[in-house]
C-alpha cells in the first residue's frame, strides 16, 4: 500500500473514531464521491483483493481523481473472502455511516449475492469487479458487472476443442457454483458440436488432491481434459497432470483462464507450456492500452503481474467515472446506473460494453496458449471471439 | 465485591447497550452482530465454562439454527419469533441426538467428535444445494415485521433492538439456570466428576441436558444472524466460528456469563477497528493482543478486572 493511501485510510479511520461525538458537517455540493471498495484482503482469496486494490490505485494514478466535477474517494474494507454476512454488514455500514455513493469490489459469488439487497434498498450502484456466477446481475437493478461470467468464458474453449479434432473430452471442475456453471456450459456446447464427455469429475473446494481424479482421466483414454479450478489452484493441477504422465498418454489440457492465472503462471514452470485456455484477459495482450496498463500497474505493485481480476477492478473504476460524467457529478443511484448502462470503451483487455439491458459485461474472449517468452511464461492469444455475452442472460 | 457495586456494574453494562442505540446510530449493524455473537459465546460458556466440557464444533448448532430459521423464512413463513424457536428446536434436537456420541469416552475423544460432527454438517450443507443453496448461500430469505410492526431496516435499528432483547432475556434465563441446583451440579462436575458421581448426581444426564441446552442457545444465535442479515452462507458452519467463539470466551473469562459477553464485545470491536485501520495486517495485531492477554490475565479480562478490584477494595 502506498504511503499516500495509507495516510488517507488512517485519516478516515480517525474520523470514524471521532464521528459519534462530532456533529457531521453539512455536505457541500462539491464533496467527494465516495466509493466503498469491499475486497478479500486477507484469507484464502487475498490475491484477488490485492490485484483489484492495486488496479484501482493504478486507475486513479493514470486518470486522476477528478471526474464529472467530483473527486473520487475510495474507502477500502476487508471482508476476508469467506464471510458473506461480514460483506453485507460492511456494505451496510459504508452506506449508512460513510455515505458512500457507489459500492464496488466483491471477490466471490456469495459475497455479492448477500449484498445485493443492500444495494437495492439503499439505491446505490454496486459494481461487481470479480465474482463470476451468471445470476448475480439479476439480483438487484443496481448491480453492474465489469468482470466476466463463467459460461461466457467456457463456451469458446468448447467450440475450439470441437473444431480442432477433439471428440472425447473429460471434465474436472471444483465442486461449487462457478464450477457447476462452467461444467454445464462446457457440456452443453461441446455435445451440441458432436463431442463426447465420458467422464465428469468434481473435486472438493477444500484441500483438494487431484491425483486420484487425474488417474481416472488417464484410465478413461480421452483426447482432452477440460479443467476449471479457482484461480490459485492451477499450479497444483498442472503439477499433478505432469507427474501422472497424462501428457505422455496423449491427453491435452484445456480450460478457462483461471487455470493459467497470470498472478502465478510464471511459477508453474514447464508443465504449463502448451496448455490452451479461453479467457478475456492476458497480461500479454498486444495493444497500446494494455502495455500502458501493465507498465502503470507495475509502478504501483512492482512484484505483481496484473491478472484478470485486476482488469475487472480497473474497468470498474472507469465505469464509475463514466457514470459520473454522464450525470455531471450527480450521485443519485438510479441516474448513475442509467448513465453507466450501455457504455463502451477500449479496455486493456480489448473492446468492452456494459449491456444496457442486462447490466452485464460483453467482451471479446481469446483462445490462448502458454508459451515461454523472454524467460517468462505468458498466455499468448492466437484466436479471438468478438463480443461474447453471457449465454445465460 | 459488594452487592451494590456488582449491581451498579451490571446496570452499567446493559445501560451501555441501550445507550449505544442513541449514541452510535451508525454502528447498529455491527452492534447487532456483536449481540448475536455474544449470545453464541454465552451458549458456549454454559458448556465449557460451567460444565467443563470443551468443544471445537459449536458452530454446528449455530449453523443449524441459522439454516433452520433461514429455510423456514425462505419457504414462506417469515415470522421472526417462531423462526427463532424453530431454530432453537432443530439445534436442540440434534444436540440431544449427538450428545451420547460426544459424551462417550474421554475429553479428547469428545473434542474430536464435536469437530467431526461440525465438519459433517458443513459438507452436508455444501452438498444439499437444493435445500441450502450450497456455496452460493441461501437466497430469498424474507422476514416479516416483528409483531407485525417493526420492519428490518437498512440502518439496522430493528435488528439491533431485536438481537439485544433476545440476548437480555436469554441471559436472564441463563442466570437462573446456572444458580439453580442444576447449575451447581454442573460446576461440581467440572470440579470433580468422580466425586459428583459418588454423591449420587446423575452426571451423564446432567451433561446431556447442558449439551442440549447449549445447542438450543447456539441455535437461537444462528437464527438471529439469519434473520437480521436475511442471508445464510456455509460460513455459519465453518470451523473458524467455533474457534473464534472459544477465543472470545477465554479472552473474556470462562465460567462467567458476563465474561462470555464481554469477550465477544472486545474481540469484535478490536477486530472491527483493526481491520478498518489496516485491511491487510489486522490479523497480526489481533494475534499480539491475544498473546498479551493470555500472559497478563489468567481468567480472562474479567479475572484481571476482579484481581484489580480486589486489590483496590483491600486497601
Amino acid at each position: 500500500m502506498s504511503s499516500l493511501s495509507r495516510r488517507r485510510l488512517l485519516g478516515s479511520a480517525a474520523l470514524v473514531a471521532a464521528a459519534p461525538s462530532l456533529p457531521r458537517p453539512a455536505i457541500a455540493q462539491a464533496a467527494p464521491v465516495r466509493i466503498g471498495l469491499i475486497l478479500p484482503m486477507t484469507g484464502p482469496f487475498a490475491s484477488t483483493g490485492r490485484q483489484i486494490d492495486a488496479a484501482v490505485r493504478t486507475w486513479l494514478r493514470m486518470n486522476g481523481e477528478s471526474h464529472g466535477g467530483r473527486r473520487l474517494e475510495v474507502l477500502l474494507r476487508d471482508d476476508t473472502g469467506v464471510a458473506p454476512d461480514t460483506t453485507r454488514r460492511l456494505a451496510q455500514e459504508l452506506v449508512v455511516r460513510e455515505r458512500v455513493n457507489v459500492l464496488a469490489g466483491f471477490g466471490l459469488t456469495p459475497l455479492a449475492l448477500s449484498t445485493a439487497p443492500v444495494a437495492t434498498e439503499a439505491r446505490v450502484p454496486m459494481v461487481v469487479m470479480a465474482a463470476g456466477t451468471s445470476i448475480i446481475v439479476q439480483r438487484s437493478p443496481f448491480i453492474l458487472r465489469t468482470s466476466f461470467t463463467l459460461p461466457q468464458q467456457t463456451m469458446p474453449i468448447a467450440d475450439w476443442a470441437a473444431s480442432n479434432g477433439i471428440t472425447s473430452c473429460a471434465t474436472m471442475v471444483t465442486d461449487y457454483a462457478p464450477g457447476h456453471d462452467s461444467e454445464a456450459a462446457f457440456k452443453r456446447r461441446f455435445t451440441e458440436r458432436g463431442g463426447q464427455i465420458p467422464l465428469e469429475l468434481r473435486t472438493p473446494l477444500r484441500n483438494p488432491d487431484y491425483a486420484p481424479f487425474l488417474q481416472r482421466v488417464r484410465d478413461a483414454r480421452v483426447q482432452a481434459l477440460f479443467v476449471f479450478v479457482p484461480s490459485g489452484e492451477g499450479a497444483n493441477v498442472m503439477k499433478q497432470f505432469d507427474e501422472r504422465g497424462l501428457a505422455q498418454a496423449g491427453i491435452r489440457l484445456i480450460g478457462t483462464g483461471d487455470l493459467t492465472d497470470d498472478d502465478i503462471l510464471n511459477e508453474m514452470g514447464d508443465p504449463a507450456i502448451g496448455v490452451i485456455t479461453s479467457h478475456f484477459y492476458s497480461a500479454a495482450h498486444d495493444s497500446p492500452e494494455n502495455r500502458e496498463y501493465v507498465a502503470a500497474f507495475r509502478q504501483i505493485a512492482p512484484n505483481m503481474r496484473p491478472n484478470f481480476m485486476s482488469v475487472g477492478g480497473f474497468d470498474g473504476m472507469r465505469l464509475i467515472a463514466e457514470g459520473l460524467r454522464g450525470t455531471d457529478g450527480n450521485t443519485d443511484g438510479q441516474r448513475l446506473v442509467d448513465a453507466m448502462r450501455g457504455k463502451s470503451w477500449m479496455s486493456p483487455r480489448g473492446p468492452i460494453t456494459i449491456d444496457a439491458n442486462t447490466r452485464d459485461i460483453v467482451q471479446d474472449v481469446y483462445i490462448r496458449r502458454v508459451e515461454r517468452r523472454d524467460g517468462q511464461l505468458w498466455n499468448i492469444e492466437f484466436d479471438r471471439i468478438p463480443q461474447v455475452r453471457d449465454p445465460g442472460t | 465485591m459488594s452487592a451494590a457495586l456488582r449491581f451498579a456494574l451490571q446496570a452499567l453494562f446493559w445501560g451501555g447497550w441501550a445507550g449505544a442505540y442513541f449514541a452510535l446510530p451508525e454502528y447498529l449493524p455491527l452492534l447487532a452482530q456483536i449481540a448475536i455473537i455474544a449470545l453464541f459465546v454465552l451458549s458456549l460458556d454454559l458448556l465449557v465454562g460451567y460444565a467443563g466440557f470443551v468443544t471445537l464444533g459449536h458452530a454446528a448448532f449455530f449453523g443449524l439454527g441459522a439454516y433452520a430459521a433461514g429455510i423456514l423464512a425462505q419457504q414462506g413463513w417469515g415470522e421472526p419469533i417462531s423462526g427463532l424457536l424453530f431454530g432453537a428446536a432443530v439445534a436442540a434436537l440434534v444436540g440431544l441426538l449427538t450428545a451420547p456420541l460426544v459424551l462417550r469416552g474421554g475429553d479428547l475423544t469428545g473434542l474430536m467428535v464435536t469437530l467431526g460432527i461440525a465438519m459433517m454438517l458443513f459438507e452436508a450443507a455444501n452438498r444439499m444445494a437444493w435445500l441450502t443453496g450450497g456455496a452460493d448461500g441461501l437466497q430469498g430469505v424474507e422476514m416479516w415485521e416483528i409483531f407485525g410492526v417493526w420492519r428490518f431496516d437498512l440502518f439496522g435499528r430493528t435488528a439491533f433492538v431485536y438481537s439485544l432483547t433476545v440476548l437480555f432475556l436469554l441471559y436472564l434465563l441463563a442466570r437462573l439456570i446456572v444458580s439453580s441446583p442444576f447449575g451447581l451440579a454442573l460446576r461440581g462436575i467440572k470440579g470433580n466428576r468422580r466425586r459428583m458421581e459418588a454423591l449420587g448426581t446423575p452426571v451423564r444426564a446432567r451433561l446431556v441436558a447442558v449439551y442440549t441446552l447449549s445447542a438450543a442457545y447456539a441455535g437461537i444465535a444462528g437464527a438471529l444472524l439469519a434473520q437480521t442479515t436475511q442471508f445464510v452462507s456455509l460460513d455459519v458452519l465453518d470451523f473458524h466460528r467455533s474457534a473464534d467463539a472459544l477465543l472470545m470466551l477465554v479472552l473474556g473469562g470462562m465460567g462467567s456469563l458476563y465474561g462470555a459477553m464481554l469477550g465477544a464485545i472486545v474481540f469484535m470491536v478490536a477486530h472491527h477497528a483493526l481491520s478498518e485501520l489496516t485491511p491487510q495486517f489486522w490479523q497480526f495485531w489481533i494475534g499480539i493482543a491475544l498473546i498479551a492477554l493470555a500472559i497478563a490475565g489468567r481468567g480472562g479480562m474479567l479475572g484481571l478486572a476482579g484481581r484489580l478490584l480486589a486489590r483496590w477494595g483491600g486497601r
